[in-house]
């Protein structure tokens, strides 16, 4: 079997969360890396340093620069008749373009999996994590997205690929790029971050959030992330949300600020190594799946902590 | 302008799913069910275009069950003027993509605004598969909507931020939660809606075959996470994290 995976790169560097894509995909066979891009040049070389992956194919066109899903789509259902299954990572961008390719080769997608049973079974979380299928597709050919956080992450450096130009039909004409507004963060992103601190709407407002949240996660180098309640709230931009629909996080230690602890919250970080509570109401669901709890009010238990760290 | 708003009913968001004891799905029977909230945010989203003046009738569509009928009188007592109801239980993204296909052949709305994903099966696949087979443009995620012309511009919650795409119409909008807040029916919407028109179809009607592509096999309660211990105060906390290494 020959796979065909997305890379998700910002033109210089290849994206964590390809590497967990890679490790995936080669659960099913011989694994090919697809940079698509504008000036992708240093992406493809990164991704040919990729342990595993046996070729990278580049599209470098101005058309595919911002990886518009209806430049992008054409090209590699074009490509997907040397493949038999397409593997993406469950980012924004794989999460655009898989379904789009999935319907251009009348495939049922199977989205955000969990696990490779064998070549055309998975297991996928699905009710916000409440519930875990295993389905088995009849397709001949299979698009996938992966969950980062379920797979080991490929190693980014031992392989040597050859890389092969390839190209497709380029502008559709259907859509173009306007802007961007991407956070500048200076913390770790929250899908590799080692430790998180997370807060919620118990931090009352964005200069509360950050004069309370920022601190502790300064002193531990950790990333932050945020409730949905705080980002509907505006305490911290939309990227910061952790839970179904926003990041699905795992790492080592989660600390939870003020979060309840809703379903759609621990959707997105229950797989969490250890995970640490502050909350003062001692029945909150967050305490269910803690492994370190602490009852208490986080305007004094936070500052105390950031001392005495 | 014409916006079609597909809706799908769903468990109720505040209902913690049951898996059923013997593994083949989740439990649905006796259990709450409303509106996917995506859709909801979709209905409002397109009511506000047409009372803006951007678009002059709101469709809405379900492909479900009988009882999806429900779910369309919710979307009608909002203010959607008319609904389509296609009978069918439990048709994957894909099959529910191509009905809407034809649909949309048939409509020819401006606009199609979605849910980005349905909580139940949490694919986020129909927008994009839709956009797929009528050749137009998407703008999944959507957090902004403006109708430009013969363009709407769409601000999409990405990872890192925002992003605008502009899109020719017409074209498909998936969206995001921070989009709109949806509102609430009034009664006496909630009375004049029982008397708006609603239609009775079929996939064959359509001439789409919705038969699976995937089966499944099994369905498991997720590996539960235990409560650990809670700690009295800051200095045992803090000790607790030097165990785990965690300093700073």
């Amino acid at each position: 079997m020959s796979v065909l995976v997305w890379v998700e790169h910002d033109n210089a560097s290849v994206k964590d969360a390809t590497l967990a894509a890679v490790t995936a995909a080669g659960k099913l066979g011989e694994v090919h890396a697809l940079v698509a891009g504008s000036g992708c040049g240093a992406a493809a070389d990164a991704a040919a340093k990729i342990a595993g992956v046996g070729k990278v194919l580049v599209a470098d066109d101005a058309a595919y620069g911002h990886a518009l899903a209806e430049n992008v789509a054409p090209l590699v259902a074009g490509l997907m008749s040397n493949y038999d299954a397409f593997v993406a990572p469950a980012t924004s961008n794989g999460k655009n373009i898989a379904p789009r390719v999935a319907a251009l080769l009348d495939v049922m997608q199977i989205s955000d999996i969990l696990s490779v049973e064998s070549a055309d079974t998975f297991t996928r979380p699905i009710y916000a994590g409440n519930a875990i299928a295993t389905v088995q597709s009849s397709d001949a050919k299979k698009v996938i997205t992966v969950r980062g956080t379920a797979f080991a992450k490929a190693d980014a450096t031992g392989g040597s690929a050859s890389v092969e130009a390839v190209s497709g039909s380029g502008d559709a004409g259907l859509s173009s790029f306007v802007s961007a507004e991407i956070a500048k963060q200076e913390r770790p992103e929250l899908t590799s971050a080692k430790i998180i601190v997370s807060g919620g709407r118990a931090l009352k407002d964005a200069d509360t959030f950050a004069s309370t949240i920022l601190p502790l996660a300064d002193k531990l180098g950790a990333g932050v992330g945020a409730s949905r309640a705080a980002v509907d709230a505006g305490y911290v931009p939309n990227d910061y949300q952790v839970g179904q629909t926003g990041k699905i996080v795992a790492p080592e230690v989660y600390i939870a600020v003020g979060i309840s602890g809703a379903i759609q919250h621990l959707a997105g970080m229950k797989d969490s190594k250890v995970i640490v509570a502050i909350n003062k109401d001692e029945d909150a669901p967050i305490f269910q799946v803690a492994d370190i709890g602490l009852v208490g009010d986080l305007y004094t238990v936070v500052p105390e902590l950031v001392s005495k760290l | 302008m014409k916006i079609l708003v597909p809706v799908k009913r769903v468990i109720d968001y505040n209902v913690k799913p049951r898996v059923k004891s013997d593994g083949t799905g989740v439990d649905l029977a006796n259990v709450k069910m409303s509106m996917n909230p995506f859709d909801e945010i979709a209905v409002e989203e397109a009511l506000r275009l047409k009372e803006k003046g951007a678009a002059a009738e709101v469709v809405a569509v379900s492909i479900g069950p009988d009882k999806a009928q429900e779910t369309l009188r919710t979307a009608l007592a909002m203010g959607a003027d008319r609904a389509i109801l296609v009978v069918a239980e439990d048709v994957e993204p894909l099959g529910v993509a191509k009905i809407l296909a034809k649909i949309v052949e048939e409509e020819a709305p401006g606009l199609v605004i979605l849910g980005k994903q349905a909580i139940d099966d949490d694919s986020n696949q129909t927008g994009q598969m839709l956009a797929a087979l009528t050749g137009r443009p998407q703008g999944t995620f959507a957090s902004k909507v403006e109708v430009k012309g013969d363009a709407v511009e769409v601000t999409r919650e990405v990872d890192g931020g925002l992003e605008t795409v502009s899109l020719k119409t017409p074209a498909i909008v998936t969206t995001d939660l921070r989009l709109n807040e949806p509102r609430y029916a009034s009664l006496p919407n909630i009375m004049k809606a029982k008397s708006k028109p609603l239609a009775q179809k079929t996939p064959a009607d359509y001439g789409v075959d919705v038969s699976p592509r995937l089966k499944t096999l099994k369905v498991t309660e997720p590996p539960v996470r235990s409560a650990g211990i809670k700690v009295a105060d800051v200095d045992a906390l803090v000790a607790k994290l030097k165990e785990l290494g965690v300093t700073a």
